[in-house]
Formats: structure tokens, C-alpha cells, sequence
């Protein structure tokens, strides 16, 4: 009954969220509809049994990636009236990418009910709650049979994330740099010189 | 508790859990309470000055004084601002920073919800914690709150990470996701608190080549605990790394234009998440309910210990506070990405080895 009511409550959220997010005026106000619409989903997935999932989801994508989205759509100055106008145009390829997505979720969903049937179809079979829980069972899989599609995956993130850093590594010659070690190494004997210029002659460092 | 909940059916069981929640916020609360007074009386003596000494004795009743004059005042929104985002903001922080006690065992039995993935949990839900700073700082419409607010956000992201990794050391030498099975790993004295664990596994003895690395193990779980209370401190805005507020340079940061409630509200989620991980470094490292001579079994005693340990911690804090100047920015970030980042995870590569090679204790 409770379940029920949450379930109920959580899908109803989500699906809201998912339309204000589109329909949304300013796209601050999207991005959080779109954390409403992350934590609403793993609060579904904890309805579901699947308490790793739902965990990672909020720690990946509502703890990270949503942060850095909110940070690149607060700094941008953005032109509401100029985003709204190519609504229309697009709107037919959106529905298609929706479509396709749609279809993806059918086939997958009747893929798994077909191999209920009979438990050796699957690669790897789900195992029992009681002989692992959901985090073991997750990672038995990813960490055997999957190792490398799992250290592919890392791979294609790391070329990403040096892709980034190379992209937008620049050295300034005029930006002044601090050197921890030198100035740690700098001693009274180093860093200090005293003279005793004659009147009207100065000194040269 | 779990057991108590069961045993009164679904009705009966949630209304007591919810009355466990209740109880649980009012500890946490009066503690609260206390540690700000208590904050202010170190810092205090530390400078030589007497602290807050006038609201019952020794000006103990100082913060429900503040508590008064806080609800009682004007709530001011600024005209440009976002007002539902204004409002939400405090209100996120301020909940993200209670809902993490759910899943902390106080006690032997005592926790609310005694889940799998309590340390996940945590970590997912003080993620959450970042939104009421960036919200709050950019709903004010006003420079130096959205400064303070990218300024606190990257910094509270930056510190996750050295967090998270020390956290993955301490589990894969427990073997388990369960915040009670943490305390229970260190049951039996000081020397096997994950703390101080390089001493206890020379007096465990074993083969050579064993004993070494448990001794090495130990060491490096010595070093973990205290970049998790250098961390800590950085997560929670605490000085010496209090640059989302840098009252010299950004005023107070994402809290400027905030008053009366709306500021208390975000003050309060700040101690309870400071509190918070003083509770944490008391159970990851320091034994948890356990006496540094035996296991406790007795929860009202359990209790009674973590909490003397939970404010023990907090008085390290509070010196830190005193003691140590502020650092920059650009050594905020130096620290947590160029030395805490590859030592956590060189650490949780030597670890992993340790657990795979000589079965560790999982």
C-alpha cells in the first residue's frame, strides 16, 4: 500500500519534471527540474530493489554531472527569445530520437521477459538475494564478465577527459606562477641582502 | 529498533518510525545547540576573551537566545531575486544535512534504517548538500552571493572525491557497505579502531610478510583519517577553509542577502553537517560506540561514548578554527586535487592489493 503510493507519487513527479524541463522558460529552472527528475528516478529504482543503482545515480549524475551543468547554464548569458524560436524546427527530429528511444525500451523490456523463460539464455544469470546482494551481484558481473567493456568504458572517459585538458591548457608567459618548493626553499640567507648604498646611488638587484 | 518497528505491523510501525525521526532530530538539534556555544567558548579562550556569558550560566543558553532573535526578524527577499529558488535553497540544505542521520547507528541497534548501502547513502545525499549553496547564491541575483556560491560548490565537489576514496580504504579493509559492521570490525580495543590498526597488527602477530603489510595497511589507514578530517573540514566550509564565506573578501558569500530564518536555516544545516562528520570520523576511525579497552554492548552506554567521542572531535575542530589562518583559494583547490587525489588513490590501490593477496580481513 505504501509502495504503491510512493510509486505512484515518484512516477507522477518524474513525468512533470520531464515536461517542465522542455517547457521551461528560464533553463536554470530546467536543470533543476532535470535533478527533480534524477532523484524522483532513484527513488524508483529503490521501489524496484536495486538500492546500488539508485545511490549511484544520485552520487554520478545529481552529485556531478548535474552540478556542472547548473554551473555552465548560471554563467552563460543566455537569449530566451532566440532559444524559443527554433522550437518548431526541431520539434519533429525530437520526436523521432523520442521514437527510436521508445522502441529501444520495448525491445529491451521484451528481451528480458522472454529470457525469464529460461534462465540460460542470459550471459551471466541474476543470482539469488540471498547468495549475493544487489551490490555483489553488480559487481560480480561487471568485473567478470563485462571487465572489458567496464575498462573500455574508463578508457573512452580518460581520452574525453585529457582531450578536455589538452583543448583548454594554454600557458600564459605573462601569468605570474607560484612555486610551492621554491618558496619553501627560500631561507633568511636567500632572501635577504643587505647593503649600504652611498648617498644619491642606489642600488642594483 | 528494526525489530520494534516489525514487531507493531505497518501502521503502527511507520508512525513509530516516524516518532524515532522526530527523536532523533530533537538530539540532534539540542546538540547543535550546545556545540555552537560551545564553539564560541573554545574560540573564545583561545583568544583570551570570556565568549558568550550572559544567557544562563556561563552563557549557556546562548544559541536558543540567538534562536528567538533569528525567527523573530523581517524576512528580507531582494526585489530581483528568484523567490521559490530563494525560499527552497536554506530549505535543501537544511533537510540534505538531517536526512543523512537516517543511516548512522548511534548505538549497538540503534539506527533508523540499518541499509546495505549506508555509506552510498551518504555520500549521495551530502552530494545533495551542494544545490542549497548554488541555488541560494544564485537566486539572490547579486554578485558576491553567486561568487561565494561557484567558489563553495567547486570546492564541496573537489573535497567529495578525497572524501569518497578515503571512505572506498576503510571498506575494503571492513569488507562491507554497513555503517554497523564498520563499528563492529573494531570491537575489540583502541588498537584495532582503523585509526590506530598499525599497532594492533603487531600485536596480532602472524607470518612475517603478513604482519607487514597489515602493518602497512595500518599506517595508511592512520594517514587516511586524518586527510578525512582535513577534508571534512573543507566539505563543511569550516575554517580554516571557509572561502565560500571569506568575510574579508566576498562578505559572507552565497548567504548575503539571507536574514532571519533563511540564514538560520542555512547556519543550522551547516553544524548538523559538521556534527555530522564528527559522528563519521568517530565511526570510520575511531571505534565508534566501542571503549578503547573492550566492546560495548549496552546501548544507553554505547551511545554515551560516541557522543563523548562525536564532541571530542568537534573540540579538534573548534581548535582548527582558533589556531589555523585562512588559506587561499588556489591552495584550497592545490591540496585537494594535486596531493589528497593521487594519495587517496594510491592508497586504495595498496589497499585493494592488501585485501586481494592476503585476504585482508574481508
Amino acid at each position: 500500500m505504501l509502495q504503491i503510493a510512493a510509486f505512484y507519487i515518484l512516477a507522477a513527479v518524474a513525468l512533470i519534471s520531464a515536461i517542465m524541463v522542455v517547457s521551461a522558460k528560464n533553463p536554470v529552472h530546467s536543470v533543476m527540474f532535470l535533478i527533480t527528475i534524477f532523484v524522483t528516478t532513484s527513488g524508483l529504482f529503490v521501489l524496484a530493489g536495486a538500492e546500488y543503482l539508485a545511490m549511484l545515480l544520485i552520487v554520478v549524475y545529481v552529485g556531478a554531472v548535474a552540478v556542472l551543468f547548473l554551473f555552465v547554464v548560471m554563467m552563460l548569458d543566455i537569449d530566451f527569445v532566440e532559444l524559443k524560436q527554433g522550437f518548431m524546427r526541431y520539434a519533429p527530429f525530437g520526436a523521432l530520437v523520442a521514437l527510436v528511444l521508445f522502441a529501444m525500451f520495448v525491445l529491451v523490456a521484451s528481451a528480458v521477459v522472454e529470457a525469464k523463460v529460461d534462465p540460460h539464455v542470459l550471459a551471466s544469470p541474476t543470482p539469488a538475494l540471498d547468495v549475493a546482494n544487489n551490490t555483489q551481484a553488480i559487481g560480480r558481473i561487471l568485473y567478470t564478465d563485462y571487465i572489458l567493456f567496464f575498462q573500455l568504458a574508463g578508457m573512452v572517459l580518460f581520452v574525453a577527459m585529457i582531450g578536455a585538458i589538452v583543448l583548454t591548457l594554454r600557458h600564459k608567459p605573462y601569468v605570474k606562477r607560484q612555486n610551492v618548493g621554491k618558496q619553501v626553499a627560500r631561507t633568511r640567507k636567500t632572501g635577504v641582502e643587505n647593503t649600504k648604498p652611498k648617498i644619491g646611488e642606489g642600488v642594483s638587484l | 529498533m528494526k525489530a520494534l518497528i516489525d514487531a507493531l505491523g505497518p501502521l503502527w510501525g511507520s508512525l513509530a518510525g516516524i516518532g524515532l525521526s522526530l527523536v532523533y532530530m530533537v538530539v540532534v538539534l539540542l546538540t547543535v545547540a550546545f556545540i555552537l556555544w560551545f564553539d564560541r567558548k573554545v574560540w573564545a579562550a583561545v583568544q583570551m576573551r570570556k565568549g558568550p556569558n550572559m544567557v544562563g550560566p556561563v552563557g549557556i543558553l546562548q544559541s536558543f537566545a540567538d534562536f528567538i532573535k533569528f525567527v523573530l526578524k523581517e524576512i528580507v527577499v531582494p526585489s530581483g531575486a528568484n523567490k521559490t529558488i530563494f525560499v527552497i535553497a536554506p530549505i535543501i540544505t537544511v533537510v540534505t544535512s538531517f536526512l543523512t542521520w537516517a543511516v548512522l547507528p548511534v548505538a549497538p541497534g540503534w539506527v533508523l534504517s540499518d541499509m546495505n548501502v549506508g555509506i552510498l547513502y551518504i555520500l549521495a545525499v551530502s552530494s545533495l548538500g551542494v544545490y542549497g549553496i548554488i541555488m541560494g547564491g544564485w537566486a539572490s541575483n547579486s554578485k558576491y552571493p553567486f561568487l561565494g556560491a561557484l567558489r563553495s560548490a567547486a570546492q564541496m565537489v573537489s573535497y567529495e572525491v578525497s572524501i569518497g576514496f578515503v571512505i572506498v580504504c576503510v571498506l575494503l579493509v571492513v569488507g562491507s557497505l554497513n555503517l554497523t559492521d564498520i563499528v563492529n570490525h573494531q570491537k575489540a580495543g583502541i588498537w584495532d579502531w582503523n585509526a590506530f590498526a598499525f599497532i594492533g597488527a603487531l600485536m596480532h602477530g602472524g607470518s612475517p610478510a603478513k604482519m607487514g603489510m597489515a602493518f602497512v595497511v595500518g599506517l595508511i589507514l592512520f594517514a587516511m583519517s586524518v586527510v578525512f578530517f582535513i577534508s571534512a573540514l573543507a566539505e563543511t566550509n569550516r575554517p580554516p577553509f571557509d572561502l565560500p564565506e571569506a568575510e574579508s573578501e566576498l562578505v559572507a558569500g552565497y548567504q548575503v542577502e539571507y536574514s532571519a530564518t533563511l540564514y538560520l536555516l542555512f547556519m543550522m544545516g551547516e553544524y548538523v553537517n559538521i556534527v555530522f562528520m564528527c559522528a563519521m570520523i568517530s565511526i570510520l576511525f575511531l571505534g565508534g560506540w566501542n571503549l578503547p579497552w573492550g566492546e560495548v554492548t549496552n546501548p544507553f552506554l554505547g551511545f554515551l561514548v560516541l557522543y563523548v567521542k562525536i564532541w571530542a572531535m568537534f573540540f579538534m575542530f573548534a581548535m582548527v578554527k582558533a589556531i589555523v589562518p585562512r588559506y587561499r583559494y588556489d591552495q584550497l583547490m592545490r591540496i585537494g586535487w594535486k596531493i589528497f587525489l593521487p594519495t587517496t588513490l594510491v592508497c586504495v590501490a595498496i589497499v585493494g592489493a592488501y585485501v586481494a593477496f592476503f585476504g585482508g580481513n574481508a
